[in-house]
């Protein structure tokens, strides 16, 4: 049986509560319950707001969630190998190789120190056998590839001498540097201009398509999700609670946290100038979540039943999950009709 | 949003507006050089309108809105709030004019001052500006948290107790507490996740017209700009390049540079398929700034003319201002 390239299984990763009272819980799930699978080539957009648990998904898939924060439960298997049991030197083998990041913020992921040809070729080098020669050979080959222009003479430059943008590039060409099955990009143009944004989103989709890797881009930007990934989910306080083929969600978007996010946007406006339909209140911290359903206090459709139970992750229809009580009685329906 | 502003005087006027900053000052002053972060600005703000201000990190914006307010001395020009000249305004003069001219900035963690309440941050304009007595702040001070959508009680607590849209909402308290005529707003959203950059968006549009405010309103966000302003000026370098009504731009920009801004911005609709991008390269460094046009290294349409000759800002259509030498 084929094993889809990426798939988490119930992740909760968790930290140390700070102040645990006692008798209370331990440990404090800031990812909760989360399923997910990436597709080989596939590219799925992860989208939610600061705090939802997105970022450290991916760490959780490299295994650098943070101490004392740590994987609590749940499986995460990269083609079928499960990653949660795996042994250090076997992640380290995968990581770069087979699994690599692009994160936020080159200035602090790249080593000042070093220039940036030698920090692409080390990577190259900490996992196939070459020469050093060949090693800065494939660090000018892929600083090309990624449009730096004068590659062999930018190679030599230290990170704080490149723009942002520039910076970025030379992340990707350290992030595909190796071929990798699945990349996971963070935030990848959160901290660009948006000429420049435009020109790294077209760049990592360029090279999607010619590498085939999958990507799993994480972003609080609704709009760079619609415009690069093909599925979208949506996780709300370390849950997901919605997933969807990226037309569908902002076409219609079911639950009303995702239905929310895509109102408040103002380029979705029906008028200039109009009041922003907003979404009461604030994210709650993953300690202080309401009873039942994590969103029932800020959702304008409550009903008894939310502060009850907290609804599972339904498949409403083919490709689409759901975790909303709304939706769940439609899906039952559906299929008492079907039946 | 905007009844009737068509008519008014400017509020604030700025001619020939300049501001070099020394940089990079060698071992020994050996090598003195100039970053001219605002570069010959003329722009009214009418009264009653929400200008926006948009543009690339290190176009000079926040650094014109800091200028408007006079936080900051020009290098050049003259600024006029309500038609008096307040370029060379001493201390003194500065603080009494500082009750109508008030500033929202970006980060509310970093302009709040940790150790103090909400408040006695909010009780601060009051007393400098030797306003209220003790009770009478305390009433003032409930009743700007109210007027924000926070809390009496809120009154009694740090700013690191407060989410970042709460803490924007103190923010903007603070700006309103001696009911300014102008806020510059810089970057007021910037910081807050989109659920709560709506929230905090409605709020400056209802105070807006709670207290007749006028907005200088900066941002690198199109979406955010266009939804919210009466006009919108786009800047490069230094220089405005194109000021126009917020709904012209709808259609399209007049500017190459604006025209890019646009097409560059993604749109959160997967059916309008993203174009490639439509310029290429990284902004100049303000410190050399190309000769002639500034856009023009990366302007799709440039000619020979563009990279000797300076074109000038000037109407291309009625109430369209751009500064192209093929508009």
């Amino acid at each position: 049986m084929a094993h889809p390239l990426l798939r988490i299984d119930d992740l909760v990763t968790a930290f140390p509560r700070e102040a645990a009272e006692p008798g209370g819980p331990p440990l404090v799930a800031a990812v909760d319950g989360l399923d997910l699978t990436v597709g080989a080539g596939q590219v799925v957009g992860l989208v939610g707001e600061s705090g939802c648990g997105k970022s450290l998904t991916a760490l959780s898939v490299l295994g650098l969630v943070p101490p004392p924060g740590k994987v609590a439960r749940g499986s995460i298997a990269f083609n079928g190998e499960e990653l949660l049991t795996a042994p250090a030197a076997r992640l380290r083998q995968l990581r770069g190789a087979e699994i690599s990041m692009i994160f936020q913020e080159p200035m602090t992921s790249l080593n000042p120190v070093f220039t940036v040809g030698r920090q692409v070729a080390e990577a190259v080098q900490a996992h196939l056998a070459v020469s050093a020669r060949e090693a800065w050979a494939r660090a000018e080959e892929m600083l090309a590839k990624v449009g730096i222009p004068e590659p062999a003479r930018r190679a030599r430059a230290y990170p704080h001498e490149l723009s942002g943008g520039l910076r970025q590039r030379v992340m990707i060409a350290m992030a595909l540097a190796l071929t990798p099955r699945l990349v996971m990009a963070d935030e990848p143009t959160t901290a660009l201009d948006v000429t420049i944004q435009a020109q790294i989103l077209g760049l990592m989709r360029r090279l999607q398509e010619e590498s085939g890797a999958a990507f799993l881009l994480i972003s609080h930007n609704l709009a760079v999700v619609a415009q690069m990934a093909e599925r979208v989910a949506v996780m709300y306080t370390g849950r997901l609670v919605e997933e969807a083929e990226v037309g569908q969600l902002f076409a219609e978007p079911l639950h009303p946290y995702a239905r929310g996010l895509l109102a408040c946007l103002p380029a979705r406006a029906e008028k200039r100038g109009q009041r922003l339909p907003t979404i009461p209140g604030t994210v709650p911290a993953p300690d202080a979540l309401p009873p039942g359903c994590a969103f029932s206090d800020r959702c304008p459709q409550r009903f008894p039943r939310c502060q009850e139970a907290e609804p599972a992750l339904v498949e409403v229809a083919p490709g689409r999950k759901v975790r909303c009580f709304l939706h769940h009685d439609r899906a039952r329906t559906r299929q008492g009709l079907a039946a | 949003m905007s009844q009737g502003y068509q008519n008014a005087e400017p509020l604030l006027k700025l001619e020939g507006l300049a501001k070099s900053f020394k940089v990079g000052t060698g071992f020994l002053g050996s090598r003195k050089r100039f970053l001219k972060a605002v570069d010959g600005v003329d722009l009214a703000v009418l009264t009653g309108e929400v200008l926006g201000l948009v543009g690339e990190s290190g176009c000079g914006k926040s650094t014109l809105g800091r200028l408007a307010l006079r936080l900051l001395r020009p290098s050049a020009g003259r600024v006029f709030f309500e038609g008096a000249d307040i370029t060379d305004l001493g201390r003194r003069q500065l603080q009494a004019l500082r009750r109508q001219m008030q500033i929202v900035f970006q980060d509310p963690m970093t302009s709040l001052n940790p150790r103090l309440t909400v408040g006695s941050l909010l009780g601060e304009p009051f007393a400098i500006h030797g306003k209220y007595g003790r009770a009478e702040t305390g009433r003032q001070v409930a009743a700007l948290l109210e007027e924000v959508g926070l809390r009496p009680e809120h009154a009694r607590r740090y700013p690191h107790q407060f989410s970042g849209g709460q803490r924007q909402r103190i923010g903007i308290a603070r700006a309103l507490a001696l009911r300014p005529s102008l806020v510059v707003a810089d970057e007021p959203v910037s910081a807050l996740d989109v659920s709560i950059q709506a929230q905090v968006l409605n709020l400056l549009m209802e105070l807006k017209e709670r207290f007749s405010l006028t907005y200088l309103f900066v941002a690198h966000d199109l979406s955010v700009v266009l939804h919210l302003s009466d006009r919108v000026a786009v800047m490069y370098l230094g220089k405005i390049v194109e000021l126009a009504p917020a709904a012209a731009y709808t259609g399209q920009g007049q500017h190459p540079y604006t025209q890019a801004l646009l097409a560059a911005a993604p749109v959160a609709d997967p059916k309008r398929r993203f174009r490639p991008p439509a310029i290429e390269g990284d902004v100049a460094s303000p410190l050399a700034p190309p000769p002639g046009c500034r856009f023009h290294p990366r302007c799709p349409e440039r000619q020979d003319i563009c990279g000797q000759q300076e074109p000038p800002l000037r109407e291309v259509e009625p109430g369209r201002l751009c500064a192209c030498h093929f508009r």
